[in-house]
C-alpha cells in the first residue's frame, strides 16, 4: 500500500463502509480520522513550526514531507496543510491530539507571528490505490499523472472535474485525495462512475 | 483550454484552475478620501481594454492560491509572460514569449 | 444467397460469421467487419435516404466520414428501438453493423421509395437559395402562424430518442508527446516513428481498424509485406509498448489551443451485447506536446447533372468496397474522372470480379500506362468526354456522354449501367489544420490548398498535406514521426525506413462544374448534397451580391453538412471564383472548425449528469431531516431542509406553525451552511477594520459583532457576525452562498494591497457544523448538554462566544446571537458529532413543545424583524443607508472598502431607495416578491416604479402578511399609501417601518 504510515483505512466502527471500489486493478478506501491544520506564515515560521510538528514543512512548490505518522504539505508559499495520525482510533483521540500539536506549535512559535487553524474535521481523505490508479484520477483531474510529471511525493491542489481537492502521491500506485467534507460523496460517486 | 505558467508552483496548469483578477497595476489609493470625484471614478471603473498585449492579474484560485500578474495578447490569446505581484511589468522585447508548444 | 452483390472472395470481411439487422424493417445479412453501407450495398441497397431540402431520393456516396447522404437512425436491438432508445443521423458509412441491430433512414414520409415531401423538388425553383430569406417575410403576421411552426416542423434531419440516453459516458485526461490523429499509413509511420524513440504517443484513427488505404490497397507491400500484413504488424509494435495509447473509432474532433485536442472515442456502438460497466463513448481530453496530422485526402466529386442520383458514388468508395468489403457496388459500372486514381479504382474492381463497362475521362489523354491496363481488361475508354446528364430515379439506369469540343460539349450517346463512379481528383484533408488555426496555402498546379506553417506544435503528414503515392507518404509520416518526438523530448529520432510497393501517385484533377450541353436551366448539378446546394444556387448567390466565402456559404449553405464540406468546398469555391472572375486564393477558403464530425452530448457531458452534475453538498444533519421529511432548497450547492411539514401540511400550513413555536417556545435550525473563515495573526483586527465596515479594534475577546462588507463601489455584498476568540484570532461567518467569494476578495486585499499586513485566512466552513437554537425556551433547550460554559445573561449575553464543550467532551464554539429576534444561541461542533449533538439538542426541543425549523421559517422570522438577506433586499447597488443600516458603519474609522464611495454624490443624492416595510390595506394579500410598487393605482405608461417588493410572507406574529419593499424616498413616506399594480388590478399598500415585531429588541435578552 502507500509508502506513508499516516493513511489506514477507516474503521467498520467509526465509518459504516470504508470501502468506495474495489475492482481488478484499483481500490477505494476512505480513510480514517486525522488531525489537520492550516498552517499560514512565512518561511522561518514555518521552520520553526515543523520542529514542533514533527514534520518539515518544504518550501519546495508541489512537495510533501511525511515523516511516520506525520505529514506536512505544501500548498502554497505561506500556506501548508499539517496531517497527523492520532495512536488510538476515533475523533476523541484526534480532538487531543489536535489540542496537544496546537499547543506544542504554538509554543514552539511564540511571537512568531502565524496562523495555526484546526481543521481535523474540515476534509476528509480518499485513498486510490493500484495499478489503474492514475488512469481512474484521470477521468476526473486533468493532470499529467505519468511518474515523471507527477513522482511519488508530489502533492497539489486542483480539481476534481468540479471538486477542489487536494492530490498528493503516496506510491507509484497510491495516491490520497484530500476533500472538504460535504464534497466527498461527489468524489466518491465519480470515482465510481469511472 | 489554455495553459497558464504559474510563477509560484512553477508549472503550467490549465485555465480552470485560475481566476481572472482584472487589469493589472491598478492599485488602490492609500488615501481613498483624498480622491476628489473624478479620480476615485477612474480608479474604480475605467480600465484600458486593449487590443493586443494587455497585464492582467489572475490568481491560481485551486492551486497555490496567489494572485500573480500576466501579459497576455488579447488577439492571439496568447500568453507571453508572468511575473509576480509586486513586480514591474516585463519589457516584452526582452521577456521569453515562447509558451506555446515544445517541451 | 442473400447478399447477392458479395464479390467472390476479397474483402476482410468474415464471411464465416453473418450479422443479421434490420434496414426500415426488412431483416438483412451482412458479414463481421462489415459497415452498414457495405451490408446494405451487398444486398444491392443503393437508395438510404431523402436529402434535407427537396427530399430527392439518395444513396451511398462514399465510404468515410464525409458521407453527406446515407445517415440514418440506429437502434442497438428492436426492444431498444421500442423503448425509444436510438440515435439518429449516424453515417452508414462508419456504423459497424452487430446482430440484432435496427436501422431506420431519415427524412422520408411515409416510405422511402415514396416520400410525400418529394413534392419539394418539383417546388425547386422555389426554394433556390436564401428562400427562406425571400419566402416567409410576408405578410408579417404570417410568422407565428404559419411561417414558424412550418419550418420547425420541416426543419432537421432525423428523429431524436424519445426516452432519456441509458448509456453512460466517459471522460479522459491524458497528456502524451506525440499525438498522432489518423491511422493510415502516414500516421502509422509517424506513430511507429516517435514510439521508437521513446515518446509517449497517442494514435487516433476514426474508423474500426486501422491502416487506412492500406486496407484495401491490396496490390501493394510495405517492407516486403503485403501492406495488410505490415499494418497488423505495426499495431502489433505499437500495442506492444507500454508508452503507446492506440484508439480505433476514436475521431480527433476539436484541435484547441496550446495543442489541447478532444477525441471521441465510440466504445461500444460496435458491440451486439456490449459490457455494461463500459461507457458507450469516451471524451478524449489530450495536452499533446506535439500533433502530426495525418487525416489523408477525400475523394471530390464531379458536378455534372443528375450527380446525386442513387447509384452514383465517388470512385475510391467503391474501390474500398471491393477490396475492404469484398462487394460490388453494382452490375454494370461506368467510371468518370478525371484523374488517374479512378482508373486504378476500376481496375481493382474489374480484378474483383466487377463489370466496369467504360471509363469516360475529361482529359484527352490520360496515361498511356493506365490505358493499356483498362483495355487489357476490355473496358470501353472515351477521353476528352464528360458525363453530361444520369438517367433513372431512385437508381441509375444509365448515363448521357458528351464530348468535349472546342465549340462545347456535344452529345455522344448513352452508357446503360447502374452504377456511375466519379471523381474529380483529391482534396487534401486540411480540417485540423485549419482548426488549428495555420494558414493554407493554395497549390495551383495540384488544384488544392496545402497545411502552410503551423501555428501550434503540429505538423501535417502524408497526402492531408499533398504527398502523394505510398512510399512518399509513408516516409513523410515517419520523417513527421521523429520530428515531431524529437521537438517533445529533446532526444534526436532516427527516421525509419518503410520501402513500399505499389500504391503509385497519380495525377489529374477537376475543380468546378463539369462542362454539357443539356439545358441550364432545367438541370441540376449538385455541390454539397447534404443541404442539397446546387451550381446554380452558388451562381445565384454570387449574382443576389454575396461576394465573401464566407457570404457564399452562409447564403447557400454549402459546406455547412456534417462533413463541413470536406467534399464541397472545392468545388463551391471554384465554382463561386469563376462567378466573381476572381482567383480562387483571393476568393478564399472558409473556415474548418470543432467538431470535424457530429459528436454526441452524452460525450461532451461525460460523467457531468444526473447526480454528479454538480456537486451535492450535504450537512451532517441532512440524512436527519430527510427522515423527518423535511423539504429541501437549494442555496448555491448545498441542500438546505426549508421546510417539515407535519401530517396534512402545506408549505404555508408547516412555516406558520414553525415560525409560531420559535416565537412562543423554541426550534433547531441547521445553519451549518454558513461560510466560516478564520481569521489569524498579529494585524487580525486591522484587517478586519478595512474589509468590514464596522469597527473591530476594541470589540472585546468572547463578543460578537454583526459585520457589513462592502465592495469599493460602496454596494453591500455580503454580511455575517463574527466573533473574536482571542486578541489575534478571529472566527467569520459568511452567507451561505458567498462564502467562497468572500474569502477569495480577503485574500485579494492581503495578498495584492496589504501585503504587509500579517494575518492569515483559513476556511474553516466544514470544520464546524452549526445547531442553531432559537426561541424563549433555547438556553432551556440546551443547557442540559453544556459541559463547561456559564449560560447566564450575565456571563454570557446576547452577542457573546465561549469555548468549551458540551455533552461530555465534544467541543463547540458557543455563539449566543439571533437571526430572529428571539434569544438564541448557535452550537458549532465538529461535524463528526455533529448528528448526536442536534438529536439530544432536538430530544430537549421536542419536550419544550419545540420543532424543528427550515430556512422558510427562517427566512419569515427575520423579515418580521427587518433584517436583510444580501441578495434579496440588496441587488448590488444597495449602500448601508439604503437599507437603515448607517449604524454598521465605523464613523471614526479613516478607511474601509468601500468608504471614500459612500460620499459620491448619486449614493448620497435624495430619491434613493430605501427599505421599508408594506402592509397591504386588505390585511389579507400577499404581495408578490420583484412587484413593482407606484404612487397611483394607475399609473400612466411610461411612469417610472418607485421600487419593488424584495420580500414577502405571511407572518404569523403580525397575524397578516408583511413585506420589505426598496421605495424612493421610503423614509420619507412612512404612513402614506402606494400602489403594487398587478394583472388583476392594483393593490394598495401602506408604507410603515421594516420592524414588525419587537422593535425595541426586548426578546433577545431573556
Amino acid at each position: 500500500m502507500s509508502e506513508t504510515a499516516l493513511y489506514r483505512p477507516a474503521l467498520a466502527d467509526n465509518q459504516a463502509n470504508a470501502e468506495v471500489l474495489a475492482r481488478p486493478g484499483i481500490k477505494v478506501t476512505r480513510a480514517g480520522p486525522l488531525a489537520r491544520f492550516v498552517f499560514r506564515g512565512d518561511a522561518a515560521a514555518a521552520g520553526k513550526a515543523g520542529g514542533a510538528f514533527g514534520a518539515a514543512l518544504p518550501v519546495a512548490p508541489l512537495a510533501a514531507n511525511a515523516v511516520g505518522a506525520r505529514a506536512a504539505l505544501w500548498q502554497g508559499p505561506d500556506e501548508w496543510l499539517l496531517l497527523a495520525r492520532p495512536e488510538a482510533d476515533g475523533e476523541q483521540a484526534v480532538d487531543m491530539l489536535a489540542r496537544q500539536l496546537a499547543g506544542e506549535v504554538a509554543a514552539a512559535l511564540g511571537d512568531t507571528p502565524h496562523s495555526l487553524v484546526d481543521v481535523s474535521e474540515r476534509n476528509v481523505a480518499l485513498l486510490v490505490e493500484g495499478a489503474g490508479a492514475a488512469d481512474l484520477l484521470n477521468a476526473h483531474v486533468f493532470l499529467d499523472l505519468s511518474p515523471e510529471a507527477f513522482p511519488v511525493g508530489t502533492a497539489t491542489r486542483t480539481l476534481f472535474t468540479k471538486a477542489e481537492i487536494t492530490l498528493w502521491r503516496l506510491g507509484d500506485e497510491a495516491f490520497a485525495i484530500e476533500v472538504w467534507r460535504s464534497f466527498a460523496p461527489y468524489v466518491e460517486g465519480l470515482l465510481i462512475e469511472g | 483550454m489554455l495553459l497558464i505558467h504559474c510563477p509560484c508552483c512553477g508549472v503550467d496548469r490549465p485555465e480552470i484552475e485560475f481566476r481572472h483578477g482584472g487589469e493589472a497595476h491598478i492599485a488602490r489609493p492609500a488615501d481613498p478620501s483624498a480622491l476628489d470625484d473624478h479620480q476615485w471614478a477612474d480608479f474604480l471603473y475605467m480600465r484600458s481594454n486593449p487590443k493586443g498585449v494587455t497585464a492582467e492579474r489572475w490568481r491560481h484560485v485551486h492551486g497555490c492560491g496567489r494572485f500573480f500578474n500576466a501579459l497576455r495578447d488579447t488577439v492571439s490569446d496568447r500568453f507571453l509572460a508572468v511575473y509576480r505581484t509586486g513586480e514591474p511589468r516585463p519589457d516584452l522585447d526582452a521577456a521569453s514569449t515562447g509558451m506555446e508548444g515544445g517541451k | 444467397m442473400s447478399q447477392p452483390h458479395r464479390t467472390p472472395a476479397t474483402g476482410r470481411i468474415d464471411r464465416s460469421v453473418p450479422v443479421t439487422f434490420t434496414f426500415d424493417g426488412r431483416t438483412l445479412q451482412g458479414f463481421a467487419g462489415d459497415t452498414l453501407a457495405s451490408a446494405l450495398l451487398a444486398n444491392g441497397i443503393h437508395l438510404v435516404g431523402r436529402s434535407f431540402k427537396y427530399h430527392r431520393p439518395r444513396g451511398i456516396l462514399t465510404a468515410g466520414s464525409e458521407e453527406p447522404n446515407a445517415l440514418v437512425g440506429v437502434a442497438k436491438s428492436a426492444a431498444a428501438a421500442a423503448a425509444g432508445q436510438s440515435v439518429p443521423n449516424l453515417r452508414a458509412t462508419q456504423v459497424e453493423i452487430h446482430e440484432g441491430m435496427v436501422v431506420v433512414s431519415q427524412n422520408r414520409w411515409p416510405s422511402l421509395a415514396f416520400d410525400i415531401c418529394a413534392v419539394n423538388d418539383r417546388l425547386a425553383p422555389i426554394f433556390v437559395a436564401g428562400f427562406y430569406y425571400k419566402t416567409f417575410m410576408w405578410p408579417k403576421s404570417f410568422w407565428n402562424s404559419v411561417y414558424e411552426p412550418f419550418i420547425r416542423s420541416a426543419a432537421g434531419l432525423g428523429k431524436a430518442p424519445t426516452a432519456p440516453d441509458p448509456d453512460r459516458y466517459a471522460n479522459r485526461y491524458a497528456h502524451c508527446d506525440v499525438l498522432v490523429a489518423g491511422g493510415g499509413p502516414a500516421g502509422l509511420a509517424a506513430a511507429l516513428a516517435a514510439a521508437r524513440a521513446g515518446g509517449r504517443v497517442i494514435i487516433a484513427d476514426e474508423q474500426g481498424e486501422f491502416g487506412g488505404s492500406l486496407l484495401h490497397e491490396t496490390g501493394a507491400t510495405v517492407d516486403s509485406k503485403p501492406a495488410t500484413d505490415w499494418v497488423a504488424s505495426a499495431v502489433a509494435e505499437l500495442a506492444g509498448n507500454a508508452r503507446v495509447t492506440i484508439l480505433p473509432r476514436t475521431t480527433v474532433f476539436g484541435y484547441f489551443n496550446q495543442n489541447f485536442v478532444a477525441l471521441a472515442e465510440r466504445v461500444t456502438d460496435h458491440l451486439a451485447a456490449p459490457d455494461p460497466s463500459l461507457p458507450r463513448e469516451r471524451l478524449w481530453q489530450v495536452r499533446a506536446r506535439q500533433v502530426v496530422i495525418a487525416t489523408g485526402a477525400i475523394e471530390r466529386p464531379l458536378v455534372f447533372p443528375e450527380n446525386d442520383r442513387p447509384g452514383v458514388m465517388m470512385a475510391e468508395a467503391a474501390r474500398i468496397y471491393a477490396g475492404r468489403f469484398g462487394v460490388l457496388p453494382g452490375e454494370e459500372i461506368v467510371v468518370a474522372t478525371a484523374c488517374d486514381s479512378a482508373w486504378v479504382a476500376a481496375l481493382d474492381i474489374a480484378e474483383a470480379g466487377g463489370k466496369v463497362a467504360a471509363i469516360i475521362d475529361m482529359r484527352p489523354d490520360p496515361g498511356a500506362a493506365l490505358v493499356a491496363r483498362a483495355r487489357e481488361a476490355g473496358i470501353r475508354i472515351e477521353t476528352d468526354c464528360v458525363v453530361t446528364g444520369v438517367l433513372g430515379k431512385k437508381r441509375v439506369k444509365g448515363v448521357l456522354i458528351g464530348r468535349r469540343k472546342a465549340s462545347g460539349v456535344v452529345a455522344a450517346g448513352e452508357i446503360s449501367c447502374d452504377c456511375l463512379l466519379m471523381s474529380g481528383g483529391w482534396t487534401p484533408n486540411v480540417s485540423l489544420h485549419s482548426q488549428a488555426r495555420g494558414k493554407l496555402d493554395w497549390q495551383p498546379e495540384k488544384g488544392a490548398f496545402l497545411p502552410g506553417d503551423p501555428v501550434q506544435a503540429q505538423r501535417s503528414a502524408g497526402s492531408c498535406r499533398g504527398v502523394d503515392g505510398l512510399a512518399a507518404v509513408l516516409a513523410d509520416g515517419a520523417a513527421a514521426g521523429a520530428q515531431a518526438v524529437e521537438a517533445a523530448t529533446g532526444t534526436p529520432a532516427p527516421v525509419p525506413d518503410f520501402p513500399a510497393t505499389g500504391g503509385e501517385a497519380g495525377s489529374g484533377w477537376w475543380l468546378g462544374t463539369v462542362p454539357h450541353d443539356r439545358n441550364a436551366a432545367r438541370v441540376r448539378a449538385f455541390v454539397d448534397f447534404q443541404n442539397d446546394v446546387t451550381a446554380k444556387d452558388v451562381k445565384l448567390a454570387v449574382r443576389e451580391g454575396m461576394h465573401s466565402i464566407e457570404h457564399i456559404k452562409r447564403y447557400t449553405t454549402t459546406g455547412m453538412a456534417t462533413d463541413q464540406g470536406r467534399l464541397s468546398n472545392m468545388n463551391a469555391l471554384s465554382i463561386a471564383s469563376s462567378a466573381l472572375d476572381n482567383q480562387i486564393p483571393q476568393v478564399g477558403l472558409t473556415t474548418f472548425r470543432q467538431p470535424y464530425t457530429p459528436v454526441t452530448f452524452g460525450t461532451l457531458a461525460a460523467t457531468s449528469r444526473g447526480d454528479l452534475f454538480d456537486p451535492v453538498r450535504r450537512t451532517p444533519i441532512h440524512p436527519w431531516a430527510a427522515e423527518k421529511g423535511a423539504a429541501f432548497e437549494d442555496v448555491a450547492l448545498w441542500k438546505r431542509a426549508w421546510y417539515f411539514p407535519g401530517p396534512g401540511e402545506d408549505m404555508h400550513k408547516a412555516v406558520e406553525r414553525e415560525c409560531r413555536i420559535v416565537r412562543e417556545s423554541v426550534g433547531i435550525f441547521d445553519a451549518t451552511t454558513l461560510g466560516k473563515i478564520e481569521v489569524v495573526g498579529p494585524d487580525a483586527a486591522e484587517f478586519l477594520e478595512r474589509i468590514y465596515t464596522n469597527p473591530w479594534k476594541k470589540l472585546g475577546v468572547g463578543r460578537l459583532r454583526y459585520g457589513l462588507m462592502l465592495n469599493e463601489a460602496g454596494f453591500i455584498i455580503d454580511d455575517g457576525v463574527v466573533g473574536r476568540l482571542a486578541e489575534d484570532r478571529f472566527h467569520v461567518t459568511t452567507t451561505t452562498g458567498g462564502a467562497p467569494r468572500v474569502l477569495a476578495l480577503m485574500e485579494d486585499y492581503l495578498q495584492t494591497e496589504w501585503p504587509d499586513l500579517e494575518v492569515w485566512l483559513t476556511s474553516t466552513t466544514e470544520q464546524w457544523a452549526v445547531v442553531a437554537v432559537q426561541g424563549p425556551k433555547a438556553r432551556e433547550a440546551i443547557a442540559p448538554l453544556v459541559d463547561d460554559i456559564d449560560l447566564s445573561t450575565d456571563a454570557m449575553p446576547h452577542m457573546s462566544v465561549r469555548e468549551g464543550h458540551v455533552m461530555g467532551g465534544i467541543p463547540c464554539r458557543l455563539f449566543r446571537m439571533s437571526f430572529t429576534g428571539e434569544a438564541g444561541y448557535e452550537i458549532n461542533v465538529p461535524p463528526s458529532r455533529a448528528r448526536q449533538v442536534w438529536e439530544a439538542v432536538f430530544a430537549n426541543v421536542e419536550r419544550l413543545g419545540g420543532c424543528p425549523y427550515g430556512t422558510e421559517t427562517m427566512h419569515v422570522l427575520r423579515a418580521e424583524k427587518g433584517y436583510i438577506i444580501v441578495g434579496q433586499e440588496t441587488d448590488g447597488t444597495v449602500t448601508p443607508d439604503d437599507v437603515g443600516m448607517s449604524w454598521a458603519i465605523g464613523k471614526k474609522k479613516p478607511d474601509f472598502v468601500g468608504k471614500r464611495s459612500l460620499a459620491r454624490p448619486d449614493l448620497v443624492a435624495e430619491g434613493r431607495k430605501q427599505m421599508v416595510g408594506l402592509l397591504t390595506k386588505d390585511a389579507t394579500t400577499l404581495l408578490e416578491e420583484g412587484a413593482q410598487v407606484t404612487v397611483e393605482a394607475e399609473p400612466a405608461r411610461r411612469t417610472p416604479a418607485l421600487g419593488h417588493v424584495t420580500s414577502s410572507y405571511v407572518s404569523p406574529a403580525a397575524g397578516r402578511p408583511i413585506a420589505l419593499a426598496m421605495i424612493a424616498n421610503g423614509r420619507a413616506r412612512m404612513g402614506e399609501t402606494l400602489h403594487v399594480p398587478m394583472p388583476g388590478g392594483a393593490i394598495a399598500v401602506e408604507v410603515v417601518s421594516p420592524v414588525f415585531v419587537d422593535p425595541e429588541g426586548n426578546r433577545l435578552n431573556v
